[in-house]
């Protein structure tokens, strides 16, 4: 026994501790208290569920991504194979990882496999069939790579849109078991849809000279090419210059003079009408290509396209270097907007939403106000029950109980976990399997008490009887919260967070802690002493 | 204070009316859930919810009409007060969702706010919506399952290897004995099953193995110190000893459960009536099923430590059977 004092100044450090981390912020943020900013931060953190915010859940076509990746391949293979004088019948792009050459020369063959071999053989195997056919096919770990990126990308220009918003502690996580899903959580967000409509748009700037137009139609804007689009370009449509006039085709390079990319600034501004437009800045990179691109071509037009879809096509009245601006019809949230999405980048593909859920926070506020009220009602409860049956044995049990509360929380505050609804209800069960070890104890030491033992020897003998079992109970429930987090979802995975802290602080304070108050106790009575208040 | 002094119930003997009772229950459940369908919520079916706040709230017999006639399927939306009374909150559910393409997945929802505002029903505020897409939701159900059948297998695994085979087969029984009779109950009563209510099951889960691991405990305590008896006696017992601490721990958490089916509001009403459920029928399970399992699963012979010390055995355990 003579190690109790310390094992009391333990018991009560770790209590100074963790209500330091626990309740103590609390009470500092509301009632001014002076507390370090670091300690104010590491408060227990609310769900959606309670604070109220949007939840989504996006699925990114990584399709997409693969079938630009092919589609570039294939128009680069073009390029090479007419340098090198290979002419083949067809180049078709099959699906998103393969596209089919057909008709390659027997005589040329050689030269084809040559080429073919130079250029798309780091990405993409090849098989042969009959009469010069050909089929590529991406390589399985490119392919996976691709789509990773895709989505790496992806979160990416999300977490910065979504920043860029103003949303306070948003949570971005790759999601689901095909691993092309991402998940968005902004809490205290209730304009859903700009928000979707944020995340959402693929913003692809592309900065194209125009060839012809605009045109009414797609045959006017051909009638100088006799119908056909020749091979380095491609018609776009857009809004005509006045409204009125309906949709207008523009006939373009395919090579962008600058994209997306190569900006370094996006902000609203005005035209020169004195309307909404956003003004960009480029990179030094970009500002020479567009310098140059512009310099060579002053006098014809430039078609300012933003995802497939001509907004304006200003002339080039001069060289152009690393400022510009894209007008149209638009209004000052459009602005707003289109600016914040620019600033961000473009997305690698499209995306579309799979699940979406918003909390109201009134309905947050009812929902914390309910859990909160049962828990505590809960508590008392419990309390009042071990109270009354264990008189002041049950002091003991209550103490544990509180001392594992406070542990509890301070350590989901410290490891920044967040506070759902089944989180409440998860500490509810921590609590319920204190007292039942609590329970577990005091039954055996009645039981020791009963067969005759003397006050110390019962407490000994039912705190390592009952070890054994606590363990095993907790070890179970350990197993059975681990698989509920690695495979559970959003509610059950907040549920299995807090059972898993709650059961390790729980058989802390129900073997540690009781049984030092139980040693406290008996510090004042008789070896002798024959019965005890349990 | 004292619940029972030595009580001496003969549990064992009435182990056969608990196996029919049991599976009476299971079986009318079974019967319940394949005539009416599984109720499973929006998360994992899939689907619509809109929750609505009025100004003044109308009856829900208008909101229906309201949606029949002014949204396209309004008909078959289900219409039900969220909550207390007193907060006004009206629940929209429809078994659909917009198409996942093109951004329009909250077509539903939309539609159905527009019916509202359309058929004069007062002013009314959106306060939360729940759109569940089918993959999300295939996606949901497919987690749930895994998570449940995992732990379980986690938890049969770790009991083989902490007691005997017999024994786990017994504690999972008894544990997928409880998570039936709450499947059962669930329909009876009628609750959807949402990913709350799947974190009531996976609570039970805990809870009953936890409480038949009491028992077991003091079974494999007991064995050692009754070598003559049979097993049905040590079992029996065993759940005596434990019977005081059986009654209050469930005394406990149920009080608990009770407060937060009363006061926890309407998301965690689920969650709360399946753990109340839960906590009983793991109560009696524990009494009357897992042991009496565990029995049935192994002859006398098999028991650890009652088996007649073989010369192999002798040298490597020597403490062990001396202690007893």
């Amino acid at each position: 026994m003579k190690n109790l004092r310390w094992r009391v100044i333990t018991v009560v450090a770790l209590f100074a501790v963790f209500f330091s981390l626990s309740v103590y912020p609390i009470l500092a943020n509301r009632y001014h208290w002076p507390a370090p900013q670091w300690l104010k931060d590491k408060q227990l953190k609310l769900g959606l569920d309670l604070k109220g915010g949007v939840h989504l859940v996006l699925r990114v076509h990584t399709d997409e991504a693969l079938q630009t990746a092919t589609t570039t391949t294939v128009e680069q293979l073009r390029e090479q194979l007419k340098t090198a004088g290979v002419t083949a019948a067809s180049m078709t792009v099959v699906s998103p990882s393969t596209f089919r050459v057909e008709g390659v020369p027997q005589d040329r063959d050689a030269e084809f496999r040559r080429v073919a071999e130079e250029y798309v053989a780091t990405n993409y195997d090849r098989t042969s069939g009959t009469g010069g056919t050909y089929t590529f096919t991406l390589k399985p770990n490119i392919e996976r790579d691709m789509r990773d990126q895709t989505m790496t990308q992806a979160q990416e220009t999300i977490d910065r849109r979504v920043n860029d918003l103003g949303v306070v502690e948003p949570n971005l996580s790759r999601y689901g078991d095909a691993g092309d899903q991402i998940l968005v959580q902004l809490p205290g967000v209730t304009d859903v849809n700009r928000a979707k409509e944020i995340i959402r748009s693929t913003a692809i700037l592309e900065l194209k000279l125009v060839e012809t137009g605009p045109a009414g139609s797609r045959e006017a804007l051909l009638q100088s090419y006799g119908g056909k689009v020749p091979d380095d370009m491609e018609i776009i449509s857009g809004a005509s210059a006045d409204a009125s006039a309906g949709t207008s085709y523009y006939l373009v390079r395919k090579v962008a003079a600058v994209t997306g990319r190569d900006l370094r600034n996006a902000r609203p501004s005005l035209d020169e009408n004195s309307r909404p437009a956003v003004s960009f800045s480029l990179t030094n990179e970009g500002a020479r290509k567009f310098g140059k691109v512009t310099g060579e071509n002053v006098g014809r037009y430039l078609a300012i396209i933003l995802d497939k879809r001509v907004q304006s096509a200003p002339r080039i009245d001069s060289r152009i270097d690393s400022e510009g601006r894209i007008s149209g019809s638009f209004t000052t949230d459009e602005v707003n907007d289109l600016s914040l999405i620019l600033r961000s980048g473009a997305l690698p593909a499209s995306m579309s939403y799979l699940e979406e859920r918003v909390i109201g926070p009134t309905l947050g506020a009812d929902s914390i106000k309910a859990g909160v009220t049962a828990s505590l009602g809960g508590l008392a409860l419990v309390v009042l029950f071990m109270l009354a049956y264990y008189k002041l044995s049950g002091i003991n049990a209550v103490v544990a109980m509180i001392c594992n509360l406070i542990i509890l929380v301070g350590l989901m505050a410290y490891f920044g976990a967040t506070m759902t609804l089944p989180g409440i209800a998860g500490f509810i069960l921590t609590m319920g399997m204190g007292v039942d070890s609590n329970v577990l104890i005091f039954e055996r030491i009645k039981e020791e008490l009963a067969a005759g033992r003397g006050v110390r020897a019962a407490i000994d003998a039912g705190f390592s009887r009952v070890l054994l079992t606590l363990l095993d109970t907790h070890v179970t429930a350990l197993i059975a919260a681990a698989f509920l987090f690695q495979f559970g979802t959003g509610p059950i995975r907040g549920f299995a967070t807090t059972l898993t802290i709650g059961l390790l602080t729980n058989l802390f304070t129900s073997i540690f802690v009781s049984r030092t108050l139980f040693d406290l106790a008996l510090q004042r009575q008789p070896a002798t002493a024959r019965t005890i208040s349990i | 204070m004292q619940i029972f002094t030595n009580p001496n119930f003969d549990f064992v003997r009435w182990r056969w009316h608990a196996i029919v009772l049991s599976l009476v229950v299971i079986l009318a459940g079974a019967f319940h859930i394949w005539k009416n369908g599984p109720r499973l919520g929006v998360d994992f079916e899939g689907g619509t919810i809109v929750i609505v706040k009025f100004d003044q709230a109308p009856p829900l017999e208008r909101v229906r009409q309201a949606l029949q006639a002014g949204m396209a399927g309004g008909g078959e939306a289900i219409v039900q007060q969220y909550g207390d009374a007193a907060n006004r909150d009206v629940l929209i559910r429809v078994r659909r969702t917009g198409a996942e393409q093109a951004g329009s997945l909250s077509a539903e929802a939309e539609a159905a706010v527009a019916a509202l505002k359309q058929a004069g029903l007062g002013n009314f505020t959106v306060v939360g919506t729940e759109i569940v897409g089918p993959v999300v939701g295939e996606q949901l159900k497919r987690r749930g399952i895994m998570a449940t059948v995992l732990a379980l297998a986690g938890i049969l695994i770790y009991i083989a290897l902490r007691f005997q085979f017999s024994f786990a087969v017994g504690a999972v029984a008894a544990t997928l004995h409880d998570l039936f009779v709450c499947l059962a109950f669930l329909s009876f009563f009628n609750y959807d099953i949402t990913l709350n209510v799947i974190a009531g099951l996976l609570t039970i889960t805990g809870y009953s193995v936890n409480d038949t691991i009491v028992v077991f405990d003091r079974v494999r305590e007991n064995m050692r110190a009754m070598r003559r008896d049979n097993l049905a006696h040590i079992v029996n017992v065993a759940v005596n000893q434990t019977l005081a601490r059986t009654i209050i721990t469930a005394g406990t958490t149920l009080l608990s459960v009770i407060a937060l089916y009363i006061f926890g509001g309407e998301v965690l009403e689920g969650f709360a009536f399946t753990m109340l459920v839960g906590i009983i029928s793991g109560t009696y399970s524990t009494v009357f099923i897992a042991s009496s399992l565990a029995i049935m699963f192994q002859g006398r012979k098999l028991v650890k430590g009652q088996v007649a010390p073989t010369a192999a055995d002798a040298p490597r355990k020597p403490g062990r059977r001396r202690a007893s």
